[in-house]
């Protein structure tokens, strides 16, 4: 079988900060990590492919040349090669574009049967680029994956996560999994032995010329959304503190909560 | 441009004849052949293993944007009945179809859905659009994107709203991907800017706002987050045009197969994303038992009640009711946070509430950050207190 796992280098957004004077965002000192979600999807189809007993994993990424070591990470974590898809040319694609230039790597690796992404990312936070990868090469999908299984004839049992608990679907390849890692998931960092290994298995490094495709729709061009500004949010301003023992503190608190309008009387 | 048949590569094996969501193909001496009524939404080109289908779509850069007219609405359902965020998006589509002079369309998928015109009518619908088949009980993505796809190309709204759900997330960029246009997630904030639709949503966990427009593809698309578009005030007198959609589908050729339903929120209450009050229980709260007062207070206050990451780890509440980076993103009017110390993790799932009140033993907790109103104390003594005084003052004539 043929595995794709779509992933993206990202700032650890848990480590960005704003400055309480300008109001804007502290990007010094982030790290780069992977997104976290993409990690799960890589450790879940490395976990399918094993009970699978055969197959590749490629792990793409479109990014900058620094978004190499996400990459590194992810061969370490069992992944048996990765692309690099870097280019300026891709510079400021937006989601649809970029599932354009992922979807036409993934053409390029061919008869995929599976390909796995993260829920979203956590700078971005769309959860949207999976879905439009799987519309252009037209497959299936199924987003909010918790947990797959395979079975000998590669029929697949999977749990979808839904606003009021999940659901089992059945599909078989050719599909894509948007994946949620459970609460308990802790991105770990692959041992040294793995690391090492890592930087035998193969690498390579895509640019536009390589993808061919439609040059028009990559990158800025390619992008039908445009961010005209960006800014912090207002902040909420201080905190009320309430202050007097619990029974008088509940009282001022329901006052409070009544005079703004939060709860009306019935 | 359009729909054409290769006929040297067509077997007429028939794949495309049941995936048209539209019964837009038929075979003609082993060949298949396009009808009028096909919509272009590229359901067959998908499943043609003999690449005999190609479809090309007009550049939207090159056309006349202007014919593009209306905002319009997906009408998310849930058990049949209409989704609260839907007449939050009926009522701010409202409010941009007047600023631009448009009407207000909405879109219906189900097994039986006309009797709900009605109701989301009232909310400022103008043009109701039904697809109405068994087969569309439960949500399909392919079946919904062939048929949204299919209706926008034929009457070219200039606007779509998708509500930011777990469906809305599922089927808006799959529409987006197959129409070649643009599409921005988890909007806050909606509004017409030089004619154009302005979206603001968040980014880097709430950290920053981006303001986002599609200048040259239509329709503008986004999906927009659950209660933070406020609810106009129904008129029930409102009715709306209705047009039916013709729509066919097989139910073998699904390729997602939905085998179980499982629940595991309690029956009658409503969902985490759609409460529009929340009191939430972390660490703080010691045990599983121990939520039961939060249980108690809301329901005085119609409220739901949430976890923080820490009390789901500890197995006290399911996995459902988590809000954070790894749980859900909630915006409802008022969150009370009890026992929660509120690192970034979960204020991003939870930032966006319009009242915030945090309760909680340490004064130096980030969750007073961001609070509104706070109380440094022992939850277990002050919120049985506040549930008396909200049962005694919320029931007083």
């Amino acid at each position: 079988m043929k595995f794709v796992v779509c992933v993206k280098q990202v700032p650890d957004t848990t480590e960005v900060k704003v400055d309480p004077k300008t109001h804007t965002l502290i990007r010094e000192g982030v790290p780069s990590i992977l997104n976290p979600y993409d990690q799960y999807a890589i450790e879940e189809c490395v976990r399918i492919k094993e009970k699978t007993g055969e197959g590749t994993v490629t792990v793409i990424t479109m990014g900058p040349p620094q978004a190499r070591s996400a990459l590194m990470k992810c061969l370490a974590l069992g992944a048996d090669e990765a692309i690099l898809i870097s280019d300026k040319a891709f510079a400021g694609s937006d989601t649809w574009a970029t599932a354009y230039t992922l979807a036409q790597a993934i053409k390029k690796i061919g008869s995929i049967d599976m390909v796995f992404c993260g829920q979203q990312a956590i700078d971005g936070d769309t959860a949207q680029v999976g879905p439009e990868i799987a519309q252009q090469l037209g497959i299936p999908q199924v987003t909010y994956v918790e947990k797959i299984d395979i079975d000998e004839k590669h029929k697949l049992l999977i749990h979808k996560q839904t606003e009021e608990g999940y659901h089992v679907l059945e599909t078989k390849p050719p599909v894509l999994f948007a994946l949620l890692p459970p609460t308990s998931f802790q991105p770990e960092h692959p041992p040294m032995s793995s690391i090492l290994r890592a930087k035998k298995k193969p690498f390579n490094e895509w640019d536009a010329k390589t993808l061919g495709g439609d040059v028009s729709k990559y990158g800025l061009d390619g992008s039908f959304t445009q961010v005209i500004k960006t800014y912090t949010p207002p902040s909420r301003g201080e905190c009320e503190l309430i202050e007097g023992n619990s029974k008088d503190a509940a009282r001022k608190l329901s006052e409070i909560l009544l005079k703004h309008e939060v709860l009306v009387k019935r | 441009m359009g729909i054409d048949i290769i006929l040297d590569k067509c077997t007429g094996c028939g794949l495309c004849v049941k995936a048209c969501p539209f019964a837009a193909i038929k075979i003609k001496n082993k060949k298949a052949e396009i009808e009028a009524n096909c919509t272009l939404c590229g359901s067959c080109v998908d499943v043609c293993k003999l690449e005999a289908i190609v479809l090309e779509r007009p550049k939207q850069s090159d056309k006349d944007l202007s014919e593009y007219k209306d905002v319009w609405i997906f009408v998310e359902l849930k058990e049949e009945e209409i989704k609260k965020v839907s007449y939050e998006l009926a009522s701010k589509a409202r409010e941009i179809a007047d600023t631009l002079g448009e009407r207000v369309g909405a879109v219906i998928l189900g097994k039986k859905v006309s009797h709900l015109c009605d109701n989301i009518a009232a909310y400022g619908v103008d043009v109701v659009y039904i697809a109405e088949n068994e087969n569309l009980s439960e949500y399909n993505t392919n079946n919904y994107t062939s048929i949204l796809t299919g209706v926008i190309l034929k009457y070219k709204p200039n606007i779509m709203l998708f509500p930011a759900t777990h469906l809305g997330r599922d089927l808006a960029p799959r529409v987006a991907a197959s129409l070649q246009v643009g599409l921005t997630a988890d909007c806050t904030g909606l509004s017409i800017k030089d004619g154009l639709l302005l979206q603001t949503r968040p980014a880097f966990g709430g950290n920053i706002m981006a303001d986002i427009i599609t200048p040259n593809t239509r329709p503008q698309m986004a999906t927009t987050r659950p209660n933070v578009m406020k609810i106009t005030k129904p008129d029930p007198s409102r009715k709306a045009d209705t047009v039916s959609i013709p729509v066919n589908i097989d139910p073998n050729s699904m390729k997602i197969v939905i085998k179980e339903i499982v629940k595991t929120t309690k029956e009658g209450t409503k969902s985490l994303d759609e409460a529009d009050i929340i009191i939430s229980g972390g660490r703080g709260m010691g045990s599983p038992e121990n939520f039961k007062i939060l249980e108690d207070l809301a329901e005085t206050i119609n409220g739901v009640v949430g976890a923080s990451r820490a009390a789901v780890d500890a197995g006290w509440r399911p996995r459902t009711d988590q809000v954070g980076q790894s749980g859900k993103t909630v915006s409802p009017k008022l969150y009370i946070a009890c026992g929660i110390s509120g690192k970034i993790q979960h204020q991003v799932g939870m930032k966006g509430s319009d009242t915030i009140i945090a309760i909680n033993t340490d004064s130096e907790a980030p969750i007073f950050d961001i609070a509104d109103c706070g109380i440094v104390g022992d939850l277990f003594e002050i919120i049985p207190a506040l549930n008396d005084e909200l049962k005694k003052n919320l029931s007083k004539g």
